[in-house]
């Protein structure tokens, strides 16, 4: 192994290849902030950048550097302007942009720096250590287990329903789960609830739907009601993160590297549910009073999700170089790249050519690296976009918004769209009506009903729920995570409020 | 509409410039065609954008045309394309639009109300077989065994596919336990939504064999993880000469994936001549080569009438088999 990492480390430290990586990580992070461009689409641009290159070692090297910005560039619009571009970044906006709001998006922008550094680094030393040993975890999981996980992800929404919100909380993950049944699914070849209409055949888009309830609302509340920003607001504070807070996110960044990196290498979950879970997770074994804080700018709440998100893409390589299955978009399009470069990825790889496996895992900590390095020092420049007079900031974020959710179709309806549901979503916000659970309910809704169908098939009915003890523990752990907060809120109110009123 | 669309190309076009794309055209004085766009009707990353963008990078670079921009526009499964190349046929005549087998499928089951003789037929240009695949573990080895494992247990013998239940992965299985004997309906045939994942779930065990593209999986057969038990081509593929076809195993059925261009209608003859010629010529090119190759494509070359024919044939067989399915 040492002889592999040599190897591994002569390669990377090549002027040519820091040249790579360090261009990499700029690109990707540029790119990434766009909503609309993921990993993925900035990924299938570059591949044919990647190729000239010739060299497998330079190629992957440049490629990890776009990707690992990409997904920290993604982080930078879900913290600044609450507008998700990947669903893996949805719920680093449910306490980045609150901290955002609060004069602290230098040391939310901090915090997911480290996170995301952190949860590739131990992610990348995992894969190093395990990923032979690994590739039957991977297919540990049947349609039926990705079910019952995804129902333990949906109990995310449990960190919205605060007192008296259950209901609305409810409510909102029902509608997303509705919304995420329009189209054609992956099990009927016949379009539903599409009324006809040609654009709606393939769903509502995922970024279309994220900018209405996330990024849309935010800039016309701050239009409709400018009077609740007070003048100091858009000032700066804090850029740093205190050593209190370092070690306060320490052990939740450790626990989600692992936690993360497992998800990820199932090849049906990846970084999205794995960045729910995680934010899950965290909430609920927080002590009491931060719990209260999440959702409303903790930095827990923005550490877990981030970590976790950066582990499972490293996790995702271990079926991909191991098996060579793609378990996601990106390693899709990352195995086209390796087969053009003539190399096939599945078990033989570490044998037949351990340089380019060795490559990969030098290429990820050198990627996550210069990452660091880069963006520590710029962050207070990245910052300063909210710094910007609300006149130029508001158009700014609403142009952000309308291209990013034109950029990846090129088709105007989805923009009807944004507005449409852009204008419910501010209806709804001003009403109170959380609209973070709307979203969960519908990035999970269609895998979810993919998975449960697919396992009521195979089992002929519903049997899979008993005969298979592990989709049985998921399930009850689901149970417990859903119940117990609102038990637990409900408690509380119960002891506030005195014995009097019994509800 | 029409400064819109201008704009909408400059940005594309400049886009790819900028990504290195457009190299300049190696001017050998054989340039057929001053500039293509291409209508690719799904996303960024797909495998149409794939076959766009590899035929525009040989095209170009071999100098056979002298700039290629790309615009991608999904909607309704490329329904949306489709509509919008027939709505603006006239001021389309420099667009080609790549397709595949879906268009006939889709255009039978009515998802969209056009089919592939509402448009000018340029080249059917590469393709890919589909082939059964088991795990390396399994106790099958042939179709053979495959059909007695369904005979002895339909329901614990459940095939997989990336596509929809009467999408192209469906209707080979289908075709397969047809042409065997069998009565395709009884298949119990479950969807994945990625051929990744569906790949995945024949590792894991989940289903017992799977439907899919040759070119998918004849990686994974060669690394030993999957065993290719049947492929739909008539001779045996180069690139897995052990797997057996469907023919030899008395399994009277072929199938090819394609992959081709289409113009819009009313095209003049001249242009389509052009398009046909360019496409043609770009068969010899070692540009050409290198991206077939890169992508694992197969050539296989339709054009104009052939192509007419090929896509007749298709449709017809694939109709039967929807019919007889209920899906239709």
């Amino acid at each position: 192994m040492l002889e592999g990492l040599l190897i591994g480390l002569e390669t990377a430290l090549s002027l040519q290849n820091l040249l790579m990586v360090i261009g990499g990580c700029l690109i990707g992070t540029f790119i990434g902030m766009l909503p609309g461009l993921g990993p993925m689409s900035i990924i299938a641009i570059m591949i044919p950048v990647a190729i000239s290159i010739g060299d497998a070692s330079a190629a992957l090297i440049l490629l990890a550097g776009v990707y690992y910005g990409a997904i920290f560039g993604g982080s930078t619009s879900s913290i600044l302007l609450n507008a998700p571009g990947v669903a893996g970044t949805v719920a680093s906006s449910f306490d980045g942009y609150p901290l955002a709001r609060q004069g602290k998006a230098g040391k939310a922008l901090t915090i997911a720096a480290i996170a995301s550094f952190a949860g590739g680094t131990i992610g990348a030393i995992l894969l190093m250590i395990f990923a032979p040993a690994l590739s039957s975890v991977a297919l540990l999981f049947h349609s039926a287990e990705y079910f019952a996980l995804m129902v333990v992800g949906l109990s995310a929404i449990a960190a919205f329903a605060g007192t008296g919100q259950i209901a609305k909380a409810m409510i909102m993950t029902i509608l997303g789960l509705i919304m995420a049944t329009v189209g054609e699914g992956a099990l009927f070849n016949l379009p539903r609830f599409t009324m006809g209409i040609m654009d709606l055949q393939s769903g509502f888009g995922f970024i279309t739907l994220a900018m209405a309830m996330f990024a849309l609302p935010e800039a016309l509340f701050l239009v409709l009601k400018p009077k609740t920003l007070k003048a100091g607001e858009s000032e700066i504070t804090e850029l740093r993160i205190t050593r209190a807070e370092a070690k306060a996110i320490a052990p939740v960044i450790g626990r989600q590297s692992l936690q993360g990196f497992f998800i990820g290498v199932l090849p049906g979950a990846g970084a999205t549910i794995a960045s729910f879970l995680g934010y899950a997770v965290e909430r609920n074994i927080a002590p009491k009073d931060e719990q209260e804080q999440f959702g409303k700018g903790s930095i827990k709440g923005l550490a877990a999700p981030e970590t976790a998100n950066n582990a499972a893409c490293t996790g995702s390589f271990v079926p991909l170089l191991t098996l060579g299955i793609p378990g996601s978009g990106t390693t899709a399009i990352l195995l086209g790249a390796l087969i053009a470069l003539n190399v096939s990825p599945g078990p033989r790889l570490m044998i037949d050519e351990p340089q380019i496996f060795w490559a990969v895992i030098m290429s990820m900590f050198i990627g996550n690296l210069v990452l660091l390095i880069l963006n520590l020092p710029l962050i207070p420049y990245i910052a300063k976009v909210l710094a910007i007079p609300r006149n130029y900031l508001i158009p700014f974020i609403l142009f952000f918004t309308l291209m990013g959710a034109y950029i990846g179709q090129n088709n105007a309806t989805e923009l009807l769209l944004l507005i449409g549901f852009g204008i419910c979503a501010t209806a709804l916000k001003f009403a109170d009506y959380p609209l973070a659970p709307l979203l969960i309910g519908f990035i999970l809704g269609g895998m979810m009903e993919d998975n449960f169908a697919r396992s009521m098939q195979l089992y002929d009915g519903v049997a899979f729920i008993w005969e298979r003890p592990m989709t049985l523990g998921l399930l009850v752990i689901a149970l417990i995570l859903i119940i117990l907060p609102s038990y637990r809120a409900r408690r509380a109110k119960y002891h506030a409020s005195g014995v009097a009123d019994g509800s | 509409m029409m400064t819109f669309n201008i704009g909408r190309r400059a940005l594309m076009a400049s886009a790819v410039a900028v990504l290195g794309f457009a190299t300049p055209a190696m001017a050998d004085g054989h340039k057929i065609l001053d500039s293509i766009h291409f209508l690719i009707p799904g996303g960024a990353g797909g495998g149409w954008d794939g076959t766009a963008r590899g035929t525009g990078e040989a095209l170009t670079t071999a100098g056979l045309v002298g700039s290629a921009s790309y615009e991608n526009m999904s909607g309704g499964g490329g329904g949306k394309a489709i509509g919008y190349l027939i709505e603006n046929a006239d001021s389309n005549h420099g667009t080609l639009m790549v397709n595949s087998t879906p268009i006939v499928i889709r255009s039978l089951t009515g998802v969209f109300p056009h089919n592939f003789r509402d448009l000018t037929l340029v080249s059917g240009t590469i393709g890919d077989y589909a082939a059964m695949v088991v795990g390396k573990d399994s106790p099958i080895n042939s179709m053979d065994d495959l059909i007695a494992a369904y005979d002895a247990d339909p329901s614990a013998t459940a095939i997989g596919g990336g596509s929809v239940p009467g999408g192209m992965d469906h209707l080979v299985a289908a075709m397969v336990m047809e042409a065997a004997g069998k009565d395709a309906l009884g298949v119990k045939y479950i969807p994945y939504d990625a051929g990744g994942n569906a790949m995945a779930a024949l590792l894991s065990g989940e289903i017992a064999a799977l439907s899919t593209g040759f070119s998918e999986a004849v990686d994974l057969a060669n690394a030993g993880e999957v065993k290719i038990i049947g492929v739909t081509s008539a001779d045996r593929v180069p690139a897995a000469p052990d797997a057996m076809t469907m023919m030899e195993q008395g399994i009277d059925t072929t199938f090819v994936n394609w992959r081709g261009f289409f113009a819009a209608p009313g095209l003049p003859d001249d242009k389509l001549a052009m398009y046909q010629d360019a496409i043609a010529q770009m068969y010899d090119t070692a540009e050409w080569e290198d991206v077939r190759a890169r992508n694992g494509w197969v050539n296989i070359h339709n054009s104009g009438g052939d192509f007419q024919t090929f896509l007749e044939e298709q449709e017809t067989v694939i109709g039967d088999l929807m019919k007889k399915l209920g899906f239709l």
